[in-house]
C-alpha cells in the first residue's frame, strides 16, 4: 500500500481507506467492483461497494474533481436533484511511487437507472419521451437556480421511476457554472441546443447498437426543446387580464401546482388605466405534491409518486369521512392501515426490486387492472398477493441493478494510446457513406 | 469565413458596479487565430461568451462579417464552440460520429458524405471513417470530436480553455495540433486561455485583458518586444520581465552605482521624477558596476540558467531574475553588479504605467 493519500470527505467512513487506491481504476479487482450499468463517460468510472452502499468513482484531474465536488454540494443545498458528492481523493500513487489521477466519489443513487439500462428491456418511443420530459423538467429547475449545465445529455442524468413517469437527477456537473444572477436567454438556448444534439446522438447510438428500433431520434430530441419551452413559459411568463377576471390568479397558481410547483413569490401589478392586472411568478419551488405528502405522512418520495399517494389518501378520506377525523389524522390512518400493510406484505427478498412508493403505485395499478378484468372491485389484500406472485417476482432488482454486461464503457477523448497500425479487420462492413 | 468585430462591447452584470467587459474594441481578421489572455476575472471568457451569444451585451455591438449578431440567438450565429466535452458514440462509426448532427439538421445525404470526407481528409482520418471509436488511438478520437465541429462549416470557431482538462504533457501536444489544424482550415478562431505561454505559442495575435479592459492586441513578437504598458510587460514572458522604479538623472536613470542611458526626449515625457524601467532576464548581465544584487538561488536548467536575487531600492527589497550561463555563473550568497542592455530597455511612466520609449 502507498504511504499516504489525501481524502476530503463529506462523511467519515474509514472503510474508504481500505479500497485499492494504489491501482488505476481500470485494474481494480472484481471483488471491489459493483457491476452497475452506466452511461458514456469521458473518464474512467467504476462503482464500488462501501459498507452497505455503493459509490461511484471517477478518475479525473484534481482541480476538476474539486470543482465538481463543490458544485454538487452547492446544488444539493439549492435542493436540485443531483447525485451526492461524497469525497475527493488525491496524491494517489501506485506501488512504484508513480502518481495516479485524483478521483471524485459520489454516492450511488439508490433505485436509479441510466438511460441505457431502460433500453436493455426493449425501449419504446413512449419511454424515451418520458425520459426526455424528466430531463426537460430537471433543466428548467437548474436554469431557475442559475445553473448553466454546458453538457445536457441523457448520459449525464440518472432516472428514478416515478409512478409511471421518471424523475431525473443530474450526475455530471463538470462543465457547469452557477451564476448569482439569472441566466441569459442565450445561455438557456445554448443548453437546449446542446441537449437536443446530444440526445439525438445518444438515441442514434442506441439504434446503431440494435437496442432500440422503433424510435425517431430527431423527433424525440426535439421534444426537450418543446417541453422545456412549455414549462418555462408557464413558470415565468407575465400574464395580463382584465380586473374583473381575478379568478385567473387562482387558476395560474392551480396550473403551477398541477405541474408540481409551489409559488413562493408572485408579483402583481395594476396598470395605470386600473383595468388590467399583470401577474408573474417570481420564485417557484418544485415538489408541490412531494412536500404536501411529507407534511401529512412523513413519506419522502418523488413528485408523481406523491401525487398518486395523495390521490389514494383523498379517496380513503372520502370513504372514511363519516368518522369525522381531520385531514392529518386520516392521512395517518391511511399510512398505517393501507400503505404500510401493502409494503409490509412484500417478502424481504423482493424488497430490492422497487422503491416502496413505486411498489405501492404498481399495486394500485395492478388492482385497477384486475378489477377491470373481473368487472368488480378487488380487495387490496388480494391485489397485493396477486401482484407479488405474478408481477414482482418476475422483475429485476433495481435497488442497485446488477447487469451481466461489461462493467463500464469508457470512451476517453484524452487518452494517450500510442498511435500505430490498426488492423484492417477493425473496419465495419460496407461503405461508410451508407451510414453517414 | 468572416471577420469578427467587437464595437464598444460592454457587459455589466446585474448588481455589478464595474463592467466585466468595458467598451471592448477588437477586430479579428478573416482566418486569424486570436487569443484572449489575462488573469482570472479580466473579462476574457465573458468576451468570448458575448460573441457566442451566452452573455448579454449591455452596450455596443458584435459583428460577424458585416452582420450584427448582438441580439441573434447562439445557434443562429454560425459559430461553433469546439472541444466542448464531446462524447463519442461507441456503436457509431467515425463517419457517423462526425456527421450525425448534420443529419438532424436536415442536410442531405450526399452533402453529409461530402462534408465528412472533407473534414476527415483535413484531420487525417480518411482511412478510419468506417471504424468504431474503440479501434482508434486517443489522438484520433480527439480529432473525431474536432470533426464534429468542422463538418458544420461555421464561420467562426470559439474555444474556451479547451486544454484545461488535460495533463501538462498532453496539453503541449494538443495545442500544437490545434494551432496547425486551425491554419490548415483557415477558419477565424477566437481562443481563450489564462496561460500566457499557450497564448504566445498559438496566437497569430494575442489580446491581453485586465479588469475588463483591453490592454494591448498585437503579434506575440510585438507583445514581447514592445509591451504598451507595465501590466503587459509583467504578464507576458516567463520568467517575467524585471520592473523597477528608478530616479531620473542627467543622461538616463540611476542604475545602482552606474547610469543607464535613456534618451532625454523619452524621459521628458515622464510625469514624475522617476520612471519604471523594465528589462527582460536575458537582457541583464553581470558587470563590474551597476545594480547591486544579492544572489539567492541559481537554477540550472541544462541549456540555460536563471539567477534569482534581491536588490535594495529606496530601502525596499525587490526580486530580480537574470538569465545566466548554465555552468559559468555566480553562486548563491554572492553580491554582484548587473548591467542592462540599453537597446532592450523598456521605459514606462511611473504613474500611468504607459510605455514611453
Amino acid at each position: 500500500m502507498p504511504s499516504s493519500i489525501s481524502i476530503t470527505a463529506a462523511a467519515a467512513e474509514p472503510e474508504l481507506l481500505d479500497l485499492p487506491w494504489h491501482l488505476p481504476l481500470e485494474d481494480w479487482p472484481k471483488e471491489n467492483i459493483a457491476a452497475l450499468p452506466k452511461g458514456l463517460s469521458r473518464h474512467t468510472v467504476r462503482f464500488a461497494h462501501l459498507n452497505d452502499h455503493v459509490i461511484a468513482i471517477k478518475e479525473t484531474l484534481f482541480d476538476l474533481a474539486k470543482r465538481e465536488y463543490e458544485m454538487l454540494r452547492k446544488l444539493e443545498k439549492l435542493d436540485i436533484p443531483c447525485v451526492e458528492a461524497f469525497a475527493i481523493i488525491q496524491e494517489r500513487e501506485d506501488l512504484d511511487g508513480k502518481p495516479l489521477p485524483a478521483v471524485l466519489i459520489t454516492r450511488h443513487l439508490k433505485f436509479s437507472l441510466p438511460y441505457r439500462a431502460m433500453w436493455s428491456q426493449g425501449l419504446r418511443e413512449q419511454t424515451a419521451n418520458r425520459l426526455v420530459d424528466a430531463l426537460a423538467l430537471l433543466l428548467v429547475r437548474l436554469h431557475l437556480a442559475g445553473f448553466f449545465w454546458g453538457d445536457v445529455s441523457l448520459s449525464n442524468t440518472l432516472f428514478r421511476r416515478d409512478a409511471g413517469q421518471f424523475a431525473a437527477y443530474l450526475v455530471d456537473a463538470e462543465t457547469g457554472h452557477l451564476y448569482d444572477s439569472k441566466l441569459s436567454n442565450g445561455q438557456r438556448e445554448n443548453d437546449l441546443e446542446i441537449g437536443r444534439v446530444n440526445i439525438a446522438g445518444e438515441l442514434m447510438d442506441l439504434i446503431a447498437s440494435g437496442k432500440a428500433t422503433d424510435l425517431d431520434p430527431g423527433t424525440v430530441s426535439q421534444r426537450i426543446v418543446d417541453k422545456y419551452r412549455e414549462l418555462w413559459k408557464e413558470l415565468t411568463e407575465t400574464e395580463t387580464f382584465d380586473d374583473s377576471e381575478r379568478w385567473k390568479i387562482a387558476q395560474r397558481i392551480q396550473r403551477l401546482n398541477d405541474l408540481g410547483f409551489d409559488i413562493q413569490e408572485l408579483s402583481m401589478a395594476k396598470d395605470q388605466d386600473k383595468r388590467t392586472v399583470r401577474i408573474q411568478p417570481k420564485v417557484v419551488d418544485a415538489g408541490h405534491h412531494a412536500r404536501r405528502l411529507l407534511l401529512v405522512t412523513g413519506l419522502d418520495v418523488e413528485e408523481n409518486q406523491a401525487r398518486r399517494l395523495l390521490n389514494d389518501i383523498d379517496q380513503y378520506s372520502l370513504a372514511n369521512a363519516h368518522l369525522g377525523f381531520d385531514e392529518e389524522v386520516l392521512a395517518h390512518k391511511w399510512l398505517s392501515e393501507v400503505f404500510e400493510p401493502v409494503v409490509g406484505a412484500i417478502p424481504n427478498e423482493l424488497l430490492g426490486k422497487l422503491e416502496p412508493a413505486e411498489l405501492f403505485h404498481e399495486v394500485l395499478r395492478h388492482r385497477l387492472k384486475l378489477s377491470e378484468v373481473q368487472g368488480s372491485d378487488i380487495a387490496l389484500v388480494d391485489a397485493v398477493r396477486s401482484y407479488i406472485s405474478d408481477v414482482l417476482a418476475e422483475r429485476r432488482d433495481e435497488s442497485a441493478l446488477l447487469s451481466g454486461s461489461p462493467v463500464t464503457d469508457t470512451i476517453s477523448l484524452a487518452e494517450s494510446i500510442p498511435t500505430g497500425l490498426i488492423v484492417v479487420s477493425d473496419d465495419e462492413t460496407g461503405d461508410w457513406r451508407d451510414k453517414v | 469565413m468572416a471577420t469578427v468585430s467587437f464595437k464598444n462591447a460592454t457587459r455589466i452584470y446585474p448588481g455589478g458596479t464595474k463592467p466585466a467587459v468595458d467598451k471592448l474594441n477588437l477586430e479579428v481578421k478573416d482566418g486569424e487565430l486570436l487569443v484572449l489572455v489575462g488573469p482570472s476575472g479580466c473579462g476574457k471568457s465573458t468576451s468570448l461568451r458575448m460573441l457566442a451569444g451566452l452573455e448579454e451585451v449591455n452596450e455596443g455591438g458584435i459583428y460577424i462579417g458585416d452582420r450584427e449578431v448582438t441580439d441573434v440567438p447562439p445557434k443562429d450565429r454560425d459559430i461553433a464552440m469546439v472541444f466542448q466535452n464531446y462524447a463519442l458514440y461507441p456503436h457509431m462509426t467515425v463517419a457517423e460520429n462526425m456527421g450525425f448532427a448534420l443529419k438532424i439538421a436536415g442536410v442531405n445525404k450526399d452533402e453529409r458524405a461530402e462534408r465528412v470526407l472533407q473534414a476527415a481528409k483535413l484531420l487525417d482520418l480518411e482511412p478510419y471513417l468506417n471504424r468504431k471509436p474503440k479501434a482508434l488511438s486517443g489522438g484520433q478520437r480527439q480529432r473525431v470530436a474536432m470533426g464534429r465541429a468542422i463538418v458544420r462549416q461555421p464561420q467562426v470557431f470559439l474555444m474556451d480553455e479547451p486544454l484545461s482538462n488535460l495533463d501538462a504533457k498532453l496539453r503541449v501536444q494538443t495545442r500544437t495540433q490545434i494551432a496547425s489544424l486551425q491554419r490548415r482550415l483557415g477558419v477565424t478562431t477566437v481562443y481563450v486561455t489564462h496561460d500566457q505561454v499557450e497564448a504566445m505559442t498559438m496566437g497569430d495575435r494575442v489580446a491581453v485583458l485586465k479588469d475588463g479592459l483591453l490592454q494591448q492586441v498585437d503579434t506575440p513578437r510585438n507583445l514581447y518586444d514592445r509591451p504598451q504598458n507595465v501590466f503587459v510587460a509583467g504578464f507576458i514572458g516567463s520568467p517575467a520581465m524585471n520592473l523597477v522604479q528608478l530616479p531620473i538623472i542627467d543622461g538616463g536613470v540611476q542604475f545602482g552605482d552606474a547610469v543607464l542611458p535613456i534618451a532625454r526626449e523619452i524621459l521628458a515625457k515622464a510625469t514624475g521624477s522617476r520612471v519604471t524601467v523594465g528589462v527582460r532576464p536575458e537582457k541583464l548581465s553581470v558587470a563590474p558596476n551597476g545594480l547591486i544584487v544579492d544572489v539567492d538561488v541559481i537554477e540550472e536548467l541544462g541549456s540555460d540558467g536563471y539567477l534569482y536575487g534581491r536588490v535594495q531600492l529606496d530601502g525596499a527589497e525587490q526580486n530580480i531574475v537574470v538569465r545566466v550561463h548554465p555552468i559559468d555563473h555566480p553562486m548563491a550568497g554572492d553580491k554582484i553588479h548587473l548591467q542592462a542592455d540599453p537597446e532592450a530597455v523598456h521605459v514606462f511612466d511611473a504613474e500611468s504605467g504607459e510605455r514611453l520609449n
